[in-house]
């Protein structure tokens, strides 16, 4: 496949780790609090390395990992209240990556959010979503467009 | 926002555990100063006296795959060696080494290199003859200066045909204190 334009090369993940470890323990700590941040914190960079060899290109690699530390929060307020409902939207307090799409996307449910964000406000392809949510891609596609529809829908009612 | 030394240490410890690290690196301290060490899960991949990591990650990352990580660790089996050869006890290395990339020439030259013994020299010009290219004495000069597993391929174990050091990738010091420990000079 021939690239259209030079992409950044993907950098050791050494120097990957160093730049977004403060940030990404920054987000695990106001959603999860000190103790379950850690474990979170390891989680998060264990399954970005599990992914990164996989990686094609170096682009929006900030936005990729900070969601899946989103993801791993969500998974670890899931297993600590195995019998309450779907988790509450988390309060969007970082700083805004995806300025545009944040507050037209605020209230979706998470993963959602995070396809429809990736997708449309970084462009990610499928796979490279499902990286991110830990997922496949089919659901990966499949939580886009619900998201999207969901969008549509709360338009059209206001 | 810190990230407390003993979680970092078990992030990294993880990862090598679930071997997904490509590359593990570290500093190691030595009589000659510190040394940059990185080896694969195929074996030693390079020693360096220049020990900022920076220096060599992305290229290394180029030969190794991107998963490239600090990890004390990963090099715990050439620390030992290096020690036990500094304080003399260790006269070869049993480290399997990770020659990935190089060319056939460079092989073929690092190979003879290897089979130099401890306190004992040759000459750039002997070491191209037992290559197969006896008249590659300045080729092989280069193959001695781009080693990257220097100490432990032995390198400063060559010399020019008269007897001088001639020249050394950690510099003339570093030659001849490895000559020194082995008793040569």
């Amino acid at each position: 496949m021939t690239k259209m334009h030079a992409v950044p090369t993907i950098p050791p993940f050494e120097r990957f780790y160093e730049q977004h470890r403060v940030e990404v323990m920054r987000l695990l700590r106001r959603r999860l609090g000190g103790e379950r941040a850690d474990d979170a914190f390891q989680e998060t960079f264990l399954r970005a390395l599990q992914a990164y060899g996989r990686l094609d290109h170096a682009e929006h690699l900030r936005a990729w990992v900070l969601t899946i530390a989103r993801n791993v929060a969500i998974d670890t307020l899931r297993r600590s209240q195995p019998i309450a409902g779907p988790v509450d939207p988390p309060v969007e307090d970082e700083r805004p990556a995806y300025e545009e799409l944040a507050p037209l996307t605020d209230g979706l449910p998470p993963k959602e959010r995070a396809a429809v964000v990736l997708r449309y406000g970084y462009d990610l392809p499928y796979d490279r979503i499902a990286f991110a949510l830990d997922s496949t891609p089919a659901a990966a596609r499949q939580a886009a467009s619900t998201g999207v529809r969901r969008l549509r829908k709360r338009r059209n009612l206001q | 926002m810190t990230i407390s030394p003993d979680l970092d240490r078990r992030f990294r410890e993880a990862a090598l555990a679930l071997e997904l690290v490509d590359l593990g690196f570290d500093v190691v301290e030595s009589p000659i100063g510190p040394l940059f060490v990185a080896a694969s899960h195929r074996g030693l991949a390079s020693i360096s006296f220049d020990a900022r990591p920076e220096a060599h990650l992305e290229k290394l990352a180029r030969v190794a795959g991107p998963r490239v990580l600090r990890s004390p660790k990963s090099v715990d089996a050439t620390r030992l060696e290096l020690d036990e050869y500094f304080e003399g006890r260790r006269r070869a290395f049993d480290l399997t080494l990770d020659l990935r990339g190089l060319p056939a020439f460079t092989l073929s030259v690092l190979r003879e290199l290897a089979r130099v013994p401890y306190g004992e020299t040759t000459t750039y010009g002997a070491l191209a003859a037992k290559a197969g290219h006896p008249r590659a004495a300045r080729a092989v000069g280069t193959v001695m200066n781009r080693n990257r597993i220097p100490i432990v391929l032995p390198c400063h174990r060559v010399v020019g045909a008269d007897g001088s050091l001639v020249g050394y990738g950690g510099g003339l010091d570093i030659k001849a204190k490895l000559l020194e420990l082995e008793g040569w000079l």
